[in-house]
């Protein structure tokens, strides 16, 4: 019927939809209050999962639209009135998106479909359309028990009216589900033979799960012990996550979904810009003095359309950040489930916007946060009771523009972290001096240096001491900064300042001799005028200037642009009357000298990498207004070489 | 005289067996270029220095919205250094790299001429004391009672320009 591209394009065209209706489907489930039914939200679900399940029989993905049918059954239920809202079945049709999901990948990858997941799933919606209360979700702890109950077996017609194979599946799966304590509840003799508890093979079928789920087996491998089946919830959590990275990662290479009025507007301004062409190009036939205003005109007209049109195209990649946030409903939902802690989670400014490549890029970062907030930060119930705090702890996500760039917040109610104990390992680990004096603040910082670690233990979400400086080096990599502060029982925040996009950086131009560099704009807390007198100098020919109460490391934006400017060296007479750019990265201010401000602007970044090689200490290259390049600096690389002076003395004499 | 000799001197022509190269002069040295790898040459223009890179490496022009270096071959070549003239240009060429295509800009003293070549006219070059190892050069050829050096462009802009690290790292 289709050639293979006509079926290649009709699959992409499912997908995508269907991936669209599962994340309303996910968001819709995650909305709804157990004991309540809101109409419109499982309306809204039922929707989605009808326009999948009708997609399903179009495209020919039987299997989807079977699935998908039982899933409506329930979500038909609960939209009648006919059956509750309870905790139990939002999980269990929230497992049923993920296994929708997993079979979307398997259609993508052109794959075979995952049939002993989605038969034991489909198994247990139909036990729980059957009235059986469904044990597969029951409490983190408690073994899953999947027991086919003997209606199940009555009605077995609709278990058939999918394949023989899949029957037969079914069979395999339940033993897998299946836990030593299941003979609790006995199985009915009317159930056909396989259905069994085999306790023999309790062992091997804990293998098998872990083979059927291959996203997850690293996790599995650190449950603690095969007669010990965890809770399904830790590897479906997992495996959630894993899936949407997959996706992030698979969708970078591939299209947009932009909302028609950006194109509209866009649009239109090249309507104008085609205006204001042929305005400006009467000029071309005949030319005298008269019309030198309306050539004026003209290129103001174009330099504004030029200016807005490029802010219109700039918007098509802008997404709202919710597609980031969006995730975190079902993670941390999940996450504190399974960690027996009460967690409300609070999301501000979903809707704005930030450049595509960021957001794809502050995803794993925003995860890393997060879980490190529900794992360290919130306390369990009973410790916050015993601190006078309400039982549910609060986490929350904001987002807000603020100059030109975005900021994030990650905001706990928590424990805060512990100064104390961070100072004592950073201490012991000779990051610190004993005697030294640091700010609080500086103290949180420390967190973020490589294999820092506070925790006692280990736990399978946190603790190792790999990832907050892997977090701060992906967010420094997107041209941004992370901070963190934080109150010893009250929680802690972390505030993540990114630029709008990575194409185009907000930029303070200085004048060093006769070059123009670029300073992110971002990073500069504010320029003084040197006073000479205020600067001294220190070991290793460090300058240090004292700023009101401060001591910053200083250095010569000449000096170390030595290639040209080798002879220069630093002398505190030479510093009168010229610039200093006070910086601050990573938690530490320092001061740049530079001979002269000049403007601030938007320029684009361009890679030296394309044509030349990386060069330390700059970040890129842009063209200026009139023409001539202009080097972008890069500061944290600066910074190091700065604070590596200062700090090298320093490591000698404790060594 | 053969007749491919007498196509060569009658200028150039487009015979598929020949290569063609760009010859330009560095220090009343003629060498050459596979004229495939030019991209076009354009007069002296200031650049933007870029620091903490060898002294050949001039800094980097805008060349059509892209940044592109400039190397001076004479420092490159330690060969003396002489002031730019009005005969002073730039060859633009684009030399294959391990990740992709670059574009680099030569500063050279003139440029020249453009020759056919063939292949077995082309003699491996002897090993010279001269400042251009012989790994960058492909070959020897006398064209019009000239020796031209026919340069092996992409090893040379790759790992004999841009790949080099300045010696001495002023911070």
């Amino acid at each position: 019927m289709f050639d293979d591209e006509g079926m290649d394009e009709i699959r992409q065209i499912f997908l995508e939809e269907s991936t669209e209706g599962l994340d309303v489907m996910e968001s819709g489930l995650l909305e709804l209050e157990p004991g309540t039914a809101d109409m419109e939200t499982i309306n809204n679900i039922f929707r989605a999962a009808h326009s999948i399940k009708g997609g399903g029989g179009t495209f020919g993905f039987v299997e989807v639209s079977d699935f998908t049918h039982w899933v409506e059954t329930v979500l038909d239920e609960m939209r009648s009135g006919e059956r509750d809202v309870t905790e139990d079945g939002i999980t269990l049709l929230l497992e049923s998106v993920d296994c929708l999901r997993g079979m979307m990948d398997s259609i993508n990858a052109q794959s075979d479909y995952d049939t002993p997941r989605i038969s034991a799933l489909q198994a247990r919606i139909v036990a729980v359309l059957n009235g059986e209360a469904d044990t597969g979700v029951a409490a983190a702890p408690s073994p899953e028990v999947v027991v086919p109950p003997e209606s199940a077996v009555e009605e077995k017609p609709s278990v058939e009216s999918t394949d023989n194979v899949e029957v037969e599946v079914v069979v395999d799966e339940s033993v897998i589900g299946l836990d030593v304590t299941s003979d609790a509840e006995p199985v009915s003799e009317t159930s056909v033979e396989p259905f069994q508890p085999d306790v023999n093979t309790q062992t091997d079928t804990t293998v098998e799960t872990a083979a059927v789920v291959p996203d997850v087996e690293t996790e599995i491998a650190v449950l603690p012990d095969p007669e010990d089946i965890a809770p399904e919830v830790v590897p479906a959590a997992k495996a959630v996550e894993t899936n949407k990275a997959e996706k992030s990662g698979s969708e970078s290479g591939s299209s947009i979904r932009v909302n028609v009025d950006k194109v509209d507007s866009l649009l239109n301004l090249v309507g104008e810009l085609v205006i204001t062409q042929s305005m400006l190009g009467r000029f071309k036939k005949e030319f005298n003095v008269n019309d030198l205003s309306d050539l004026r005109d003209g290129l103001a007209q174009l330099e504004s359309n030029t200016r807005e049109l490029q802010e219109a195209a700039m918007q098509i990649r802008m997404l709202p950040i919710k597609v980031a946030f969006s995730r975190f409903t079902r993670l941390v939902r999940d996450l504190s489930r399974n960690m027996g802690k009460k967690v409300k989670l609070e999301l501000l400014g979903e809707q704005t916007e930030l450049d595509k490549t960021v957001l794809e890029k502050i995803g794993d970062p925003l995860v890393h946060l997060v879980r490190n907030s529900l794992d360290h930060g919130i306390e369990t119930v009973e410790k916050r009771l015993a601190a006078g705090k309400p039982a549910e702890g609060l986490l929350r996500l904001s987002a807000y523009h603020e100059a030109g760039n975005i900021v994030i917040e990650i905001t706990d109610d928590g424990a805060g972290l512990n100064r104390d104990k961070i100072l004592s390992k950073a201490i012991e680990r000779g990051l610190v001096g004993e005697d030294e004096q640091i700010t609080d603040d500086r103290i949180y910082m420390l967190i973020f240096q490589a294999g820092f670690s506070t925790a006692d233990q280990i736990s399978d979400l946190s603790g190792r001491g790999v990832g907050m400086d892997v977090v701060r080096r992906n967010i420094q990599d997107l041209g941004g900064r992370i901070d963190v502060h934080s109150e010893i029982g009250q929680g802690s925040t972390f505030t993540i300042r990114l630029p709008l996009t990575l194409a185009i950086l907000d930029g303070q131009l200085v004048r060093v001799g006769e070059e123009t560099y670029i300073v992110p704009l971002l990073s500069i807390v504010e320029s003084v005028f040197i006073n000479p007198e205020r600067v001294n100098v220190v070991a290793n020919n460090q300058m240090l200037y004292r700023l009101r109460d401060d001591f910053l490391p200083i250095t010569d934006l000449r000096a170390i642009c030595g290639g040209y400017y080798r002879n220069m060296s630093m002398d505190v007479d030479e510093l009168d009357d010229k610039l200093l750019v006070v910086i601050e990265t990573a938690g530490r201010r320092y001061g740049l000298v530079v001979d002269d401000l000049e403007d601030q602007q938007q320029v684009v970044i361009k890679a030296l990498e394309n044509n030349y090689r990386h060069v330390s200490g700059l970040a890129g290259a842009t063209i200026l207004g009139d023409g001539s390049v202009a080097l972008i600096l890069d500061i944290p690389s600066l910074a190091q070489r700065c604070f590596n002076e200062l700090d090298e003395p320093e490591q000698q004499a404790s060594a | 005289m053969n007749e491919e000799q007498a196509h060569q001197d009658g200028g150039i022509d487009l015979n598929p067996n020949a290569l063609q190269f760009l010859t330009f002069i560095l220090n009343d040295e003629e060498y050459g270029v596979d004229i495939l790898k030019v991209q076009g040459i354009q007069g002296w223009s200031k650049v933007t220095p870029i620091p903490n890179t060898p002294d050949f490496m001039l800094g980097v022009i805008n060349l059509r919205g892209a940044v592109v270096p400039i190397v001076d071959l004479r420092k490159r070549f330690q060969l003396d250094n002489v002031d730019y003239g009005p005969t002073t240009v730039v060859i633009v060429v684009k030399v294959k790299g391990d990740d992709g295509e670059r574009v680099v800009g030569m500063v050279v003293d003139a440029v020249s001429e453009v020759y056919n070549v063939y292949a077995r006219d082309i003699k491996p070059s002897p090993s010279f004391s001269g400042s251009i190892s012989t790994e960058y050069i492909r070959g020897l050829s006398m064209i019009e009672n000239k020796m031209v050096i026919l340069l092996e462009i992409d090893s040379l802009v790759n790992a004999g320009v841009l790949d080099m690290v300045p010696g001495e790292l002023v911070v």
